[in-house]
């Protein structure tokens, strides 16, 4: 159950569109099912009565869109940001992806988002709308009764593990700012850290087997933002191109995961989109733990312009033998 | 597709003992793109060469692999070669078949089968080569020399004889350095102002050379012959200009009480002051923190004295603007503080001091007018210890020092002791060392001189501990040769401090981008065979900056670096390394990442428009690369997380193929 109420966006968003200080609102439009909620622009309040959307399933990281659509739009646009959206957006910032001076943010508070997977897990298949308030009601095909599910039961891992309810960039915000969170967020990753290096290739051959190489998760990764993808590029001999074998299976994840070092936020989209279910945010997790661990507490987005420590030079730095004495660690 | 032409080389039995040339030609005329193959005895040699344009020529070829030794040795001379037959000179790869593949094999069979591997890598890139040109940039005839101490004053004449304009920046009042401080020189003994002070008036006189003094580097920007740098003058709130150095303002200053550095505030000056006698420019400098005027607007007496009106109380710092072609630095040295040897008791007693005070104390213009007195109670001390080596040769462990050895402590020392015998020859003296080292040219004979003829006491052995009882100082030392410990009753002891770089080194190498070792001594570009140029571009080093010397060596190296400058500055036109990063503007996001880990300052941004495929424009913020600063190390291109920075000649895409041939 969200705090901040649908009517409360909408009304923010249509009073500022009304008076002209921005021409246009990024938010979550009604999708094909209640929880296929998706990113869209909206420029009238007619449109926002009728097809905004707030509710658990509204996960969606808007940051990655301002970078094509400030580029386009005539004035402001006014963009709905989660506490751990903010992040992106401060990463985004850092790498100067946009022009601050054309977004308008408007911060709002997050209880959580929902799992449609842990919900499909509790209820079956053949769910035919779902109404988002105290408990999740959820009705199916096969039964005329709702299913009444405590959101809490359904939360997405990465709001189990929700590292800020801070907000590190806005312009306004509505309801009350929270409070970087301490969160266990590493211990998935330190217990991949203790398998032996063949339970480790076993897990992840496993999962990343199942990638049916759709592209989901570099398309919604708000680090990834390149002008040209290596991975259209159609002289690497990988575009658009479902893996063929073990190594092309990893290589699309591993090389993603490196690309986005010190840049990723943890801001878990790449497993919330993945079709195939697959935990690709366990990757960049471990990542983000090496660099913590080697440079000192780090958080992508934190603030507008720092230095990541894999883009810096200081005396202190690891040595590359100490990080190679770790290995298999 | 490309025309490759292979040349293997036996380098006489060097590479043909231990590889089979023939065989490694053979292979490699079977590679993709090879139209020509051939080996030759020595493929350096004029022969070689012509056989190389012949092939050229003759096979139209549009690249070439000489398979030869490493490409240090003879790249720049192939290229040569194929720029005579019309080739671009970047066409020309080297596969190294000698130090890597004759040289570390013993067997010909695993000689051979490496070198053919070496050879298909360097065909493999050399079907991707382009041919490149070097970009031009033309030169700024001005040279900027940063101190005023002896490297910088002889690196400034040299240049200006030359004749080309040059600016000495200097953060003191008047420039001299260290030298202007000292009394006698070794191993010649004569004086230190005698020998310094006419070049000082030398560099006040020559047209060609300005003297910013009481002046301070603020920023540096540009390339190698075009650095745009900032230089702020301090206000010294006497104008320059119009102040004789007379010295009227000095003498009726009422504020007596000012700690005059330039004789280790062993003494005191007065507010408003001229540093020394033979100070260059002669111009008095008012101290903002003793002047009674400028703190609380009482008093104005030097003003009302001056006869030449040049008392300014209103002035500001100015920052001054210029550009130059080339940057010598010549920042020098500074004794380390001696505040945490406390065994040596430094801070407890006025009579242990530093060798440097030791030179004031002797010097005719020094606190005591030349006359060595005690400076606790004014006594002729009658019993000297030296110590060596203080905080030099220490540990890596031990905080307190340096690893290094400071070089002219030994001689300085022997000259102290010397000079003390010389003229008292009742005081006697002892001098504590680890070992003697007196390389030099009558360094040796002069240190034995002290020894044998001055009779002064030389003791292998460190000092322990020196406790100050009454007014004697209990030195206990330890004397190794006779395995023994040692109590002198000294009147005096004077510590050899270890040099160290001069502070304001570290900021000015961030703002030259220039490297440091760990010491904060610059890096030359090559220990051996660049010694007086630093790694970045149009930057050179000159004196104790780059690492301990004496006077001797500090002008000859003042002298090399200014020949280096005069070389660049003598070009019209700076010819680059084509081989520098490229930003492709379609694929760079603009991300900024490059510009964080460029050590060179090479790279910029710029909002470009572009024309997107519905034939609106966008506006997007893509990588610049100033190929004239870039050095090519390619930083930029490993973090570059769109793939859009790439080094000309080293492509990623020709390494990969080096690679792929290599593994395949």
């Amino acid at each position: 159950m969200q705090k901040i109420t649908r009517n409360a966006l909408i009304e923010k968003a249509a009073s500022l569109l009304e008076n002209g200080s921005v021409c246009a609102v990024l938010g979550w439009r009604k999708g094909e099912f209640d929880y296929d909620v998706t990113p869209s622009v909206f420029t009238t309040t007619e449109d926002l009565n009728a097809e905004f959307v707030w509710n658990d399933f509204c996960g969606a990281n808007f940051s990655k869109y301002l970078i094509q659509k400030t580029r386009k739009a005539e004035g402001k646009l006014l963009v709905f940001l989660k506490p751990c959206d903010t992040y992106s957006f401060n990463q985004l910032l850092t790498e100067h992806r946009f022009d601050r001076e054309k977004v308008y943010v408007v911060g709002i508070p997050c209880e959580g988002m929902a799992d449609i997977n842990k919900v499909r897990e509790a209820v079956g298949d053949g769910i035919s709308e779902i109404e988002c308030g105290e408990k999740i009601a959820v009705s199916t095909i096969y039964s005329d009764e709702k299913i009444l599910i405590d959101p809490k039961d359904v939360l997405a891992e990465r709001c189990i593990n929700c590292k800020s309810k801070k907000h590190v960039a806005f312009d306004e915000l509505l309801g009350e700012d929270g409070d970087v969170i301490e969160n266990a967020r590493f211990d998935e990753v330190a217990k991949l850290e203790a398998m032996t290096p063949d339970e480790r290739f076993a897990f992840w051959q496993n999962e990343l087997s199942r990638c049916i190489r759709c592209n989901a998760c570099r398309d919604v990764c708000p680090a990834c933002t390149c002008e040209k993808c290596v991975f259209d590029n159609p002289k690497s001999g990988v575009e658009n191109k479902a893996p063929a074998n073990e190594f092309e299976e990893k290589m699309f994840h591993i090389i993603r995961a490196f690309h986005v070092a010190g840049r990723c936020t943890d801001c878990g989209e790449c497993s919330r989109v993945c079709p195939q279910h697959i935990p690709l945010h366990l990757l960049n997790r471990k990542f983000i733990k090496d660099i913590n661990e080697f440079y000192g507490d780090y958080q992508a987005g934190a603030e507008v312009g720092s230095r990541a420590p894999l883009v810096n030079y200081t005396e202190g730095d690891l040595e590359p033998s100490e990080a190679f004495e770790r290995r298999g660690e | 597709m490309q025309r490759i032409g292979v040349f293997v080389c036996w380098c006489g039995t060097n590479i043909a003992g231990t590889v089979d040339v023939v065989a490694v030609a053979e292979a490699l005329r079977n590679e993709p793109g090879v139209v020509f193959s051939d080996n030759y005895q020595y493929m350096c040699s004029q022969a070689g060469q012509d056989l190389i344009k012949n092939a050229i020529k003759e096979h139209k070829l549009t690249g070439i692999v000489v398979c030869s030794c490493s490409p240090r040795m003879h790249e720049a001379t192939f290229r040569k070669t194929a720029a005579a037959a019309g080739l671009n000179p970047y066409m020309v790869e080297i596969a190294n078949i000698r130090e890597q593949c004759s040289w570390v094999h013993k067997d010909i069979p695993t000689g051979t089968e490496k070198a053919i591997i070496l050879g298909k890598a360097a065909v493999a890139k050399v079907n991707l080569n382009t041919p490149l040109t070097p970009g031009e940039s033309p030169v700024t005839k001005r040279a900027l020399v940063i101190g005023g101490g002896i490297a910088g004053i002889q690196t400034a004449l040299d240049i200006a004889d030359a004749g080309f304009e040059v600016d000495i920046v200097e953060k003191k009042p008047t420039i001299g350095g260290k030298m202007a401080q000292l009394d006698k020189t070794f191993p010649t003994l004569d004086c230190a102002a005698c020998i310094l002070t006419p070049k000082m008036v030398d560099v006040a006189q020559n047209e060609k050379i300005r003297i910013f003094s009481y002046s301070e580097v603020t920023e540096v920007s540009g390339f190698v012959g075009n650095f745009d740098v900032k230089i702020k003058k301090k206000a010294r709130y006497v104008k320059e200009e119009l102040c004789t150095g007379c010295g009227a303002c000095t003498e009726k200053c009422p504020m007596k009480k000012v700690p005059n550095d330039f004789n280790l505030n062993m003494d005191t000056k007065r507010a408003i002051y001229i540093p020394f006698a033979q100070a260059v420019p002669k111009v008095a400098t008012i101290d903002p923190d003793y002047c009674n005027m400028l703190k609380n607007g009482k008093c104005g007496v030097c003003s009302k004295v001056c006869t030449a009106g040049a008392i300014d109380y209103t002035q500001k710092d100015e920052i001054i603007e210029e550009k130059y072609g080339a940057i010598v630095v010549a920042t020098g040295f500074n004794p380390i503080s001696m505040d945490k040897f406390d065994e040596f008791a430094y801070n407890q007693s006025k009579d242990v001091i530093t060798s440097l005070e030791f030179e004031r104390l002797t010097n005719a213009a020094g606190p005591t007018a030349g006359k060595l007195l005690r400076p606790s109670d004014h006594k002729h001390p009658e019993k000297i210890v030296f110590v060596q080596c203080v905080g030099s040769r220490c540990d890596a462990c031990n905080e307190k020092g340096k690893e290094y050895c400071s070089k002219i402590c030994c001689m300085y020392t022997a000259k102290h002791a010397m000079l003390t015998r010389d003229k008292y020859p009742d005081t006697e003296v002892y001098v504590f060392y680890i070992d003697v080292r007196t390389p030099g040219k009558n360094f040796d004979e002069f240190y034995r001189r002290a020894v044998e003829e001055y009779g002064v006491h030389y003791i292998k052995g460190m000092v322990g501990k020196v406790v100050p009882e009454g007014d004697k100082l209990i030195v206990q030392a330890s004397d190794l040769i006779a395995n023994k410990q040692i109590k002198i009753d000294a009147d005096l002891v004077v510590l050899a401090a270890a040099i160290e770089p001069d502070k304001s080194a570290r900021p000015l190498a961030t703002m030259l981008t220039a490297s440091m070792d760990t010491n904060d001594f610059f890096t030359e570009a090559h220990p051996k065979l660049r010694p007086v140029e630093s790694p970045t571009a149009g930057v050179f080093l000159s004196g104790a900056c780059q690492g301990p010397k004496d006077i001797p060596e500090t002008v000859s190296q003042a002298g090399a670096a200014a020949s280096k400058v005069i070389g660049l500055l003598a070009k019209d036109k700076l010819t680059g390394n084509p081989c520098v990063a490229q930003s492709n503007e379609m694929m760079c996001n603009g991300c900024s990442s490059c510009e964080r880990v460029c050590p060179y300052g090479a790279i910029t941004y710029e909002d470009k428009e572009f024309r997107m495929p519905d034939r609106s424009t966008l506006m997007r913020r893509i990588a610049v690369v100033n190929p004239a600063v870039c050095q090519g190390c390619g930083c930029c291109t490993v973090v570059c997380p769109s793939g859009a920075m790439d080094l000309k000649g080293f492509a990623s895409e020709q390494i990969i193929a080096e690679v792929d041939a290599i593994c395949k």
